[in-house]
């Protein structure tokens, strides 16, 4: 608690102006060129400096640590053969490839919120209505329970999921997004319960008698036998990793193009942005379309992977895991929205079957979970890899 | 559609409606207090309350009582009440100044950024929660049978049981009490100061950090006296209990305007009643939707709810 005197008022605000212009002018220079995108913020003094370092790499070598990193990525389901770690990362209580799995559509989610909370900085706290609307969408076209009866293959039901999730996003946005942060925030939540009551009380959706027989995505290997089946969770883990790399790919592009400038303008300062021509309304109806779509992308993998479907799948206690991981990682980054959705399914899975003074830790596994949460949120309140931009911008308000 | 039997029992709908809304309005000062103070979503409040409800029934299962037990003499019935509504107030108080102490207190010191509060907020809500539901193996726990509900009065052909006319009661005395604390009281003038302006209320003297531990306090003991109501209305209670009742009881401190303590009131039996009537006309299982569709209605027409935001702002 500074004391703000009215002579002190007018230094820092020129402070302030000061330590956001760089940044800014980074970025426009970088208009264009996609390589120079990553050092965005770079000249600022203030990022942390391991992020630095990377990207002030020359760009072949950066690309290689990428391709190096995503190459682990897809081999990560044999980490068990690596000697001495490897049996430390895997999962014991639950088979390996499937905890993998559980990541992924996770990081999917986390991605997907990352747009609506980090880039926009709308407090989404329903964000499991969409994975679900986007996993429902598949099932009843393609269950053979459904009432409709259609059973169309999941991959017809893909862009059909994708379509509604985009429309239910803009629909739960039209009338809400003139809220303000906190009163948004229960709006999503309520909306988030309305899809849990309605998958529980609509004939449709059959609540917890639920929708089976969800087909599985297409191909076979070589010798006939299908890629994707209830045997291994190797495949689905590979098929949510290539998505994770595209809407990775994408919301990078979104997050420097003018759109992505645009969210930030807005999370930044909502009324100087709309003094300054942008939409606001628009801007934020295009976050919470484009994050209902990546999160209907995580539940159209996961009907695909699970094959049954039911009221009781979508706890409102997912959404704010989910969102938790997306903080914790540091909101508004894209490798922070990647670790922490991928922590916050592993860490309760890799709790299970372990022992602990004798005991199995699967009872525990929430409460280590939880107190993991808090002392992480203690000593890294930025997150674990956080966004230099928002770092700048809180050191900056700390300072005003 | 079921308008006919709607209007039949519109009565007893209101009456239930209303002793559910007071649970709800009790259950959101705990929010609304410290939103309008910190400007934080207080998450870890739904767990504050579930654990007054389980301080309650250990209460009487200290004193010899379950749910097989006979119902006392009235006398023995009041004390044990009272002794119950005591312990749960102070172990719910206690909890939210541990949640405080330990979830938000540390990052105020790091100056963190508001989203940061509502993780360690969550991370606080599973702990709290795995912790009760390890302790009890995930079982419901019933509660004696202190109260027989039995009609008291008769108004317009609706009976109102002798439980939800003391719900009620009590749930006004004590929002009537807390009222006349913060407007009238030495502490209360100090709460609004903060919730006005923190940094001028410190330069005259205010010490902040007391503040923010006695209104945490405040909603915590409201929580423990809604906690024992809603275990004599249910009957029982279980780990996860706060949750689902936490989303609810937040919903009407918005409606009525977070921040606002005469606001958490009116939303919380306006909600109590919108559900109830909601669960009348469309059926049981739709009124947590209609009490949502309620919230963005208002929110629609009045953004920052039917009262809006203000602890210290309307009259300091």
């Amino acid at each position: 608690m500074t004391p703000t005197t009215p002579s002190g008022a007018d230094p820092s605000t020129g402070e302030r102006l000061s330590t956001q212009d760089p940044p800014l002018l980074v970025e426009r220079s970088g208009e264009g060129e996609t390589p120079r995108r990553e050092p965005e913020g770079g000249s600022s003094p203030r990022g942390p400096r391991r992020r630095r370092e990377l990207a002030d790499l020359p760009p072949v070598v950066r690309y290689a640590i990428c391709a190096g990193i995503l190459g682990a990525a897809y081999l990560l389901p044999w980490v068990g053969r690596v000697p001495v770690i490897g049996p430390q990362i895997q999962t014991q209580g639950i088979d390996w490839p499937s905890a993998l799995f559980n990541m992924s559509y996770f990081v999917l989610l986390a991605l997907g919120l990352n747009v609506v909370v980090g880039f926009a900085g709308l407090l989404d706290l329903g964000y499991v209505g969409f994975f679900a609307v986007g996993a429902y969408t598949v099932a009843v076209l393609a269950s053979p329970d459904s009432d409709l009866d259609q059973r169309w293959p999941w991959l017809a039901c893909v862009p059909v999921a994708i379509g509604v999730c985009l429309f239910s996003g803009l629909l739960l946005g039209w009338p809400t997004l003139r809220l303000r942060g906190d009163y948004l925030a229960i709006v999503t939540l309520g909306f988030a319960e309305i899809i849990r009551v309605f998958a529980d009380s609509s004939s449709l959706l059959r609540g917890d008698r639920g929708l089976g027989s969800i087909p599985h995505p297409p191909g076979n290997w070589s010798d006939g036998s299908p890629i994707f089946s209830v045997r291994d969770a190797t495949p689905y883990y590979w098929l949510g990793l290539t998505l994770i790399v595209l809407m990775v790919l994408a919301v990078r592009n979104l997050k420097a193009s003018r759109v992505g400038r645009s969210w930030l303008a807005i999370r930044e300062d909502e009324e100087a942005a709309e003094l300054m021509g942008v939409r606001t309304v628009r801007f934020k109806l295009w976050a919470f379309a484009i994050g209902a779509a990546i999160g209907g992308f995580g539940g159209v993998l996961f009907a695909g992977e699970q094959g049954f479907l039911n009221s009781a799948t979508f706890q409102l206690m997912f959404s704010v895991l989910v969102l938790a991981g997306v903080v914790m990682g540091g909101s508004g980054s894209i490798p922070g929205a990647i670790l922490g959705g991928a922590l916050i399914s592993y860490i309760p899975d890799r709790l299970r079957g372990v022992q602990i003074a004798g005991t199995d830790a699967f009872e525990y596994r929430f409460l280590i979970f939880g107190l993991m949460i808090i002392i992480i949120m203690i000593f890294r309140p930025q997150g674990l890899l956080p966004d230099r931009r928002r770092v700048a911008t809180t050191q900056d308000q700390e300072e005003r | 559609m079921h308008f006919s039997e709607f209007w039949n029992d519109i009565g007893e709908l209101t009456v239930t409606g209303l002793s559910q809304g007071s649970i709800y309005a009790l259950f959101a000062l705990g929010y609304t207090l410290v939103y309008g103070l910190l400007r934080l979503i207080n998450f870890a409040h739904s767990e504050v309350f579930m654990v007054g409800s389980f301080a309650a029934v250990g209460t009487w299962k200290a004193l010899g009582l379950d749910q097989n037990s006979q119902t006392p003499v009235l006398p023995v019935v009041l004390l044990l009440l009272v002794a119950a509504l005591l312990v749960a107030a102070l172990a719910s108080g206690a909890t939210a100044l541990l949640v405080e102490l330990v979830a938000y207190r540390p990052l105020r010191h790091r100056n963190a950024p508001p989203l940061a509060f509502l993780i360690t907020a969550i991370g606080a809500s599973v702990v709290l929660s795995e912790f009760v539901g390890i302790l009890t193996h995930r079982r419901p726990q019933g509660v004696p049978p202190l109260v027989e509900p039995r009609p008291l009065v008769t108004i317009a052909g609706t009976q109102i049981t002798n439980l939800q006319v003391g719900t009620i009661a009590l749930a006004l005395v004590a929002m009537f009490g807390l009222d006349v604390f913060i407007h009238r009281s030495r502490w209360g003038r100090g709460i609004r100061s903060v919730s006005q302006d923190p940094t001028t209320a410190a330069l005259m003297g205010v010490n902040r950090s007391q503040v923010i531990s006695l209104v945490f306090l405040l909603g915590g003991l409201m929580a423990g006296v809604a906690a024992v109501m809603y275990d004599l209305k249910i009957g029982g209670t279980r780990y996860d209990a706060g949750f689902a009742l936490g989303v609810k009881a937040f919903t009407a401190a918005v409606l009525g305007g977070i921040g606002n303590l005469r606001g958490a009131l009116l939303g919380g039996l306006c909600l109590g009643l919108a559900e109830n009537y909601g669960a009348g006309v469309f059926g049981t299982e739709w009124h947590d939707v209609v009490a949502f569709a309620l919230l963005v209605v208002v929110l629609m027409f009045r953004p920052t709810g039917l009262l809006g935001e203000s602890l210290g702002r309307a009259r300091a």
